[in-house]
């Protein structure tokens, strides 16, 4: 950070939000208030270049129990029961240091997530990094894979899933979104309503310390460029014993209705806790910062207010409850100390010996930073990269070894090195572990169950934004489909470039739309998620990366449908029909070497067809097996379910187009079915009750996986191509 | 307390992480589960214990080595003199180790990784609570998940085990075959459990709480909960 700057600049605030503050304030802002708006008002706090696109996505339906605005959106999974869920990136710290950042982006999701009163019951992450066989990048994979293990394993909440892809654009900026979903009983969702004049604010937890001051405002919200070494000290540090601790305390004092409200310090620590607290209430706060519990003296005031230590919360108690509450804290061998009370009048005033160091006006942190429309601009070259479609260009390589290349590609290939480094099974629900469409979650005491994906094709969006996110959704809503799921709602995270750029403005306004229009039309509105802006290094920015964590809910997860083959007998069919779209796809990667085109298109109302069908056909118990085909085509999905099922297939492949594209295209709204032979006609009729386009392309069967003459492998002999290509190149 | 229906106390110290999974499965299995408490001097008039698994106290120093200092630990340690069955699941077995009521360690993976995954093992005697139904050579599917579950133990003390036949459990192939490559963490001798010279007291890294329900995976770890409950039984 330079020195020989105005402070506001040195903290990120502009010339032009400075003079907003002396408006809001009608004085020149001290230092710890200047530094106080300069967190709140930082883009990772405020959105203040997302906003106006944010507001387009659909956010309610009869499902949504709370929306976009709290710590997480919750839905209704019926039996009076709430799903909390919500994904947020912590790119920004891997990236400087990889096992404590994405540790900490573990830690801050989970306490989001406790925050609205609910159990932590399932973790996923989507991760992107640069290709694996440069040694930074497996730095990189390898750090963030052991911090969230390192953070997860030790809080007792399932890892279940996620997704993992490599593509050079991330090699200076991986992406590490983290998604953890919640359970509570509808009727105790803490949305701070109850909160009122008089109440205390007792900050549990960790000892308040310097680490991860200035994380929203110069980590989250700034370029990282080569300054690395430098932000180090802006990355918070985790202790996940204490978070364990913290997620007990919190819950037993829900449980036990000693709570009015409740909220996470995580980006803009206190500051941010106390003013969203005050300002969602209507109310003003009075903090005293010589009640926080310091690490080390000598904190100044805007250190103590912007320190982002980890594993603390801040509780709403009416004085009337305070010991008892206390006393839970005590139990759990937490610190917990009374840091103000809500006071009428709005003002957020923080009181040190007695003299008062800060007086803004509570709202004015939370709901009127400034709100840009940035500028759009379409970048030039985009007509030539469509237009340069592989889908047509001359293939001469053999049919066996293109399959095999792509089943060992790093985006294709088994991510099991990751997954097993994380305890999927702790809390005993795990009824679908990670590696397949979706990971299922039982609800305890019922037979109802969550199905949980995150998705999102960085080459799709790298081609064509809009499409892109609109993929990102419709795959993420067939992945729990194919497993009997309803999709229900989702989270986001939306990961890009320098949002004061154009084009990347541009892209990131396309994706919005894509999302608001694939959402509207699947029925799974938006409640809740996460923009992480400034993921460039130089002029090369990460592609545009929107990431969606879908929720869908199964009735009764006796009837989940799996994706392997269950053995032989059974009849094979694809659902769904496979057009010449090999722009983006992984073939043309992995092959063709070309990432252009356009990628594949996406009828909407085909996708929900599909969804539709699949979610009946597992009610009635129709399918033996299912599962989604795209990334890697038919070819992939087929060698999936192969793997999953340990049974192999003799199959011919549909339609007169050449093999490459039977097998690798990756047309949307298609799954691979297996069906016992006499439901094969419920199974056709419904089908064609849904309008859903069916094919039945062979058998499965034996140790061999035959497409027609075409090529022919055996499983074992696939499956260490699939299974070993990670390790390999770890390997180096 | 009904006659036929052991209780089965649980105990958690703060860090605890299977310690409701452990109360679950207990229950399933025809027992009463009993949450007991670190910081308590009772074990609530249980006829068995489980230590569970997690992460003691964080487990920043060496897993299991705080533990051993809590409180109802004295308790532990005299119901095991009397004879009452203790089992120790991963934390658990590793806070055994350390309380000296087994011998040997647990230090970190081979590969330095946590791993999570379903194992076979065998079983090697009948001579625990955990197997006292069972036949030695019974291969049965339960999940590890550790990254501290390498057991080791000096020359002398891995002999003594080997020679009073204390290995209660080995990783081992579908068939039961010893295989360094079924050998999950690099253990010893393939060393998945061991018990103390008087049978009663029992420590494993892999999580039969975590087997007992097939809508979660495997069975493997029921005949070991049955196991379990008809010793704390017959000796009520």
């Amino acid at each position: 950070m330079k020195v020989d700057q105005p402070l506001h600049r040195a903290l990120g605030l502009t010339d032009g939000e400075l003079g907003r503050i002396r408006a809001t304030l009608g004085r020149d802002p001290n230092r710890t208030e200047l530094a106080m708006f300069a967190a709140m008002w930082s883009e990772h706090c405020s959105y203040k270049s997302s906003k106006v696109h944010l507001r387009t996505l659909p956010t309610e339906g009869p499902q949504v129990l709370v929306g976009p605005g709290q710590d997480a959106g919750a839905v209704d999974i019926g039996e009076s029961l709430a799903a909390v869920f919500k994904m947020e990136s912590h790119s920004h710290p891997s990236a400087v240091e990889p096992y404590q950042g994405a540790a900490t982006g573990v830690g801050g999701i989970v306490r989001d997530i406790v925050s609205m009163g609910a159990r932590p019951v399932a973790l996923l992450d989507a991760l992107r990094f640069g290709p694996l066989i440069e040694e930074r990048n497996r730095v990189l994979f390898t750090g963030v894979v052991a911090g969230i293990g390192g953070y997860g394993n030790c809080i007792g909440v399932p890892t279940v899933g996620g997704e993992i892809r490599f593509a050079e654009p991330h090699s200076a900026n991986p992406t590490v979104n983290v998604m953890c979903v919640g359970v509570a009983p509808a009727d105790r969702l803490m949305t701070g309503n109850e909160v009122r004049v008089g109440s205390m604010l007792l900050l549990i937890g960790a000892a308040t310390g310097r680490d991860g001051i200035g994380g929203v405002s110069v980590l989250a919200s700034r370029t990282i460029e080569d300054q690395a070494g430098d932000a180090r000290p802006s990355v918070q540090i985790g202790d996940p014993f204490a978070g364990k601790l913290l997620i007990e305390t919190c819950l037993e004092l829900v449980e036990g209705g000693l709570l009015l409200g409740l909220q996470d310090l995580g980006g803009a620590g206190l500051t941010c806790a106390a003013s969203e607290t005050a300002a969602r209430a209507g109310l003003g706060v009075e903090l005293d910062l010589d009640a926080v519990p310091l690490r080390e003296a000598g904190l100044e005031p805007f250190e103590i207010l912007t320190s982002e230590s980890q594993e603390r919360m801040l509780a709403v108690v009416d004085p009337s409850r305070l010991d008892e509450a206390q006393g839970v804290c005590e139990k759990w061998g937490l610190t917990s100390a009374v840091v103000g009370t809500l006071v009428d009048g709005g003002r957020l005033v923080v009181r040190v010996g007695g003299a008062v160091v800060a007086d803004v006006p509570a709202r004015s942190l939370v709901d009127e930073g400034p709100v840009y429309e940035r500028r759009i601009e379409r970048p030039a070259g985009r007509h030539e990269i469509l237009e340069d479609d592989p889908t047509f260009a001359p293939v001469d390589t053999d049919p066996r070894d293109a399959f095999l290349a792509v089943l060992s590609s790093p985006n294709v290939a088994s991510k099991r090195w990751a997954f097993e480094q994380y305890d999927q099974l702790v809390q005993g629900s795990t009824v679908a572990p990670p590696g397949i469409d979706a990971a299922v979650i039982r609800i305890e005491g019922t037979l109802r169950a969550l199905a949980l994906s995150c998705d999102g094709n960085g080459r799709f969006g790298h081609l064509d934004p809009y499409l892109g996110a609109a993929h990102a959704v419709a795959e993420a809503a067939r992945n729990v489909a194919v497993m009997g799921a309803t999709p229900l709602a989702i989270t986001n995270c939306m990961n890009f470039g320098n949002p004061e750029r154009p084009a990347v403005m541009w892209e990131f306004a396309e994706s919005i739309r894509g999302m608001g229009d694939a959402c509207r039309r699947l029925g799974t509105p938006v409640t809740g998620g996460n923009v992480s802006f400034y993921n460039e290094s130089g002029a090369s920015a990460i592609w545009p990366t929107p990431i969606v964590g879908m929720l869908g809910l199964i009735e009764d997860y006796r009837l989940l449908v799996r994706p392997g083959f269950p053995g032989p007998g059974f009849l094979v069919y694809l659902l769904g029909e496979t057009f010449p779209e090999l722009g983006g796809s992984e073939f043309a990667q992995v092959v063709l070497r070309s990432v252009s085109g356009h990628p594949p298109a996406l009828d909407l109302a085909r996708e929900a067809s599909l969804h539709q069908m699949l979610v009946e056909a597992a009610r009635g118990d129709l399918l033996a097996s299912a599962h989604d085909c795209s990334d890697g085509g038919l070819a992939v999905a087929l060698a999936e379910s192969a793997f999953a099922g340990d049974t192999g297939f003799a199959v011919s492949l549909p339609g007169d187009e050449p093999w490459y594209v039977a097998l690798f295209s990756e047309s949307a709204s298609r799954a691979v079915v297996s069906v016992a032979p006499e439901k094969a006609e419920s199974v056709e009729a419904l089908a064609s009750a849904h309008h859903v386009p069916l094919s039945r392309l062979g058998e499965t069967g034996g140790p061999g996986m035959v497409f027609d003459s075409l090529l022919e492998t055996t499983v074992e002999k696939a499956r260490s191509a699939y299974e070993g290509a990670i390790p390999k190149l770890l390997a180096g | 307390m009904s006659a036929g229906t052991p209780r089965v106390g649980v105990v958690t110290f703060p860090g605890s992480l299977d310690d409701r999974d452990a109360l679950r499965a207990a229950a399933l299995m025809g027992g009463d589960g009993v949450p007991l408490w670190h910081a308590d001097r009772d074990l609530r008039g249980v006829d068995a214990v489980i230590l569970p698994g997690g992460f003691s106290y964080g487990d920043y120093l060496r897993t299991g080595a705080l533990a051993r200092f809590a409180p109802i630990m004295d308790e532990i340690r005299a119901f095991a003199d009397r004879g009452g069955p203790v089992v120790g699941i991963c934390n658990g077995f590793q806070i055994l180790c350390e309380a000296g009521l087994l011998p040997g360690a647990l230090i970190r993976n081979r590969q330095l990784r946590f791993v999570c995954r379903f194992v076979d093992v065998r079983v090697e005697t009948s001579l625990s609570p955990l197997t006292e139904g069972l036949v030695p050579g019974e291969v049965l599917r339960i999940p590890v998940k550790h990254g501290e579950g390498q057991f080791t133990a000096p020359p002398h003390d891995l002999a003594r085990i080997e020679g009073e036949a204390l290995v209660t459990f080995r990783y081992c192939g579908p068939g039961g075959e010893l295989d360094d490559e079924y050998n999950v963490n690099g253990s010893a001798d393939s060393i998945a459990g061991i018990r103390n010279p008087q049978g009663n007291v029992t420590g494993l890294m892999p999580h039969p709480e975590h087997a007992v329900d097939p809508d979660v995976g495997s069975t493997g770890g029921q005949p070991l909960f049955a196991s379990l409950l008809a010793y704390a039984l017959a000796r009520v």
